[in-house]
């Protein structure tokens, strides 16, 4: 598998660590309510299908990038830094 | 007071030519880890243009010559390789000087022992001279820049010194003994 990084461009996955689904993008406030953080912290959607994850390039230019990757046939639809998507 | 000797990451491994390729320590003077600080890019890459003649690389890019380089070193991070510089205003600076182990592999088939370490694409028409890549060379975190047409810098932590000498060395031997 093969991510391209939108930095340093098609890299071998090796050099990524995972994060999991990019919901850390979307923290909820400090007083947003219990329900609100048991999701936030323990509930995932596990789709098979497309699915935006964080991936760490950790071998590479240190990015954390935000990757639309298909979880049945590993295709990589897309990757975006998350600190363009976080702003 | 202790009478100190300094010795380089590779000293009393290297050189060595295995076949049509040698492999050199390179030290350089000074390492500097250079970070910009938002927004300050073009002001950190005008005075560093003055310090050394280079100004701030593109990401996988490279400027300057062999006495002063600098390298993209990975998001927001150039490493100065050779001159000691002073401080930039706007940017963030770290002396890594110690902190590397660097050494130039050169010759006819100095790509084709790379590839057997390295996963990004090597081919001369992708990879050109004075392009860099921040990719681990074999499980080593790396940087492989290319410095001539047969000629490659390949940096990593200098912890890892011994293990990178020896990672090629066996890669070398492996691409003379097919002849």
């Amino acid at each position: 598998m093969r991510i391209t990084c939108p930095i340093c461009g098609a890299r071998d996955s090796r050099e990524f660590s995972y994060r999991g689904a990019a919901l850390a993008l979307d923290r909820p406030d400090p007083d947003a309510g219990e329900d609100a953080w048991a999701e936030y912290v323990h509930l995932r959607e596990n789709p098979a299908g497309v699915l935006r994850e964080l991936w760490y390039h950790e071998a590479g230019c240190s990015a954390w990038i935000v990757v639309q990757r298909n979880t049945t046939t590993h295709e990589v639809l897309g990757a975006e830094l998350a600190a363009e998507v976080a702003r | 007071m202790a009478d100190l000797i300094a010795t380089s990451a590779c000293a009393g491994r290297l050189p060595k030519t295995i076949g049509d390729v040698t492999l050199t320590e390179i030290v350089f003077g000074a390492i500097t880890s250079v970070a910009p600080l938002k927004g300050q890019e073009e002001a950190v890459s005008d005075a560093l243009k003055a310090q050394i003649g280079a100004a701030l690389p593109k990401p996988n890019r490279s400027t300057g010559k062999a006495a002063a380089r600098a390298v993209f070193f990975g998001r927001g991070q150039t490493m100065v390789l050779g001159p000691r510089l002073a401080h930039i205003e706007g940017a963030v600076m770290t002396d890594q000087t110690d902190a590397w182990a660097a050494v130039e592999l050169d010759g006819p088939s100095a790509r084709d022992v790379l590839v057997r370490l390295v996963s990004v694409d090597l081919r001369p028409d992708v990879f050109k001279q004075g392009h860099a890549a921040r990719t681990p060379i074999i499980h080593m975190p790396g940087l492989v820049l290319r410095t001539g047409a047969d000629r490659y810098l390949l940096m990593t932590f200098r912890s890892m010194a011994g293990t990178l000498v020896h990672d090629l060395e066996t890669a070398m031997e492996g691409v003379a003994a097919r002849g």
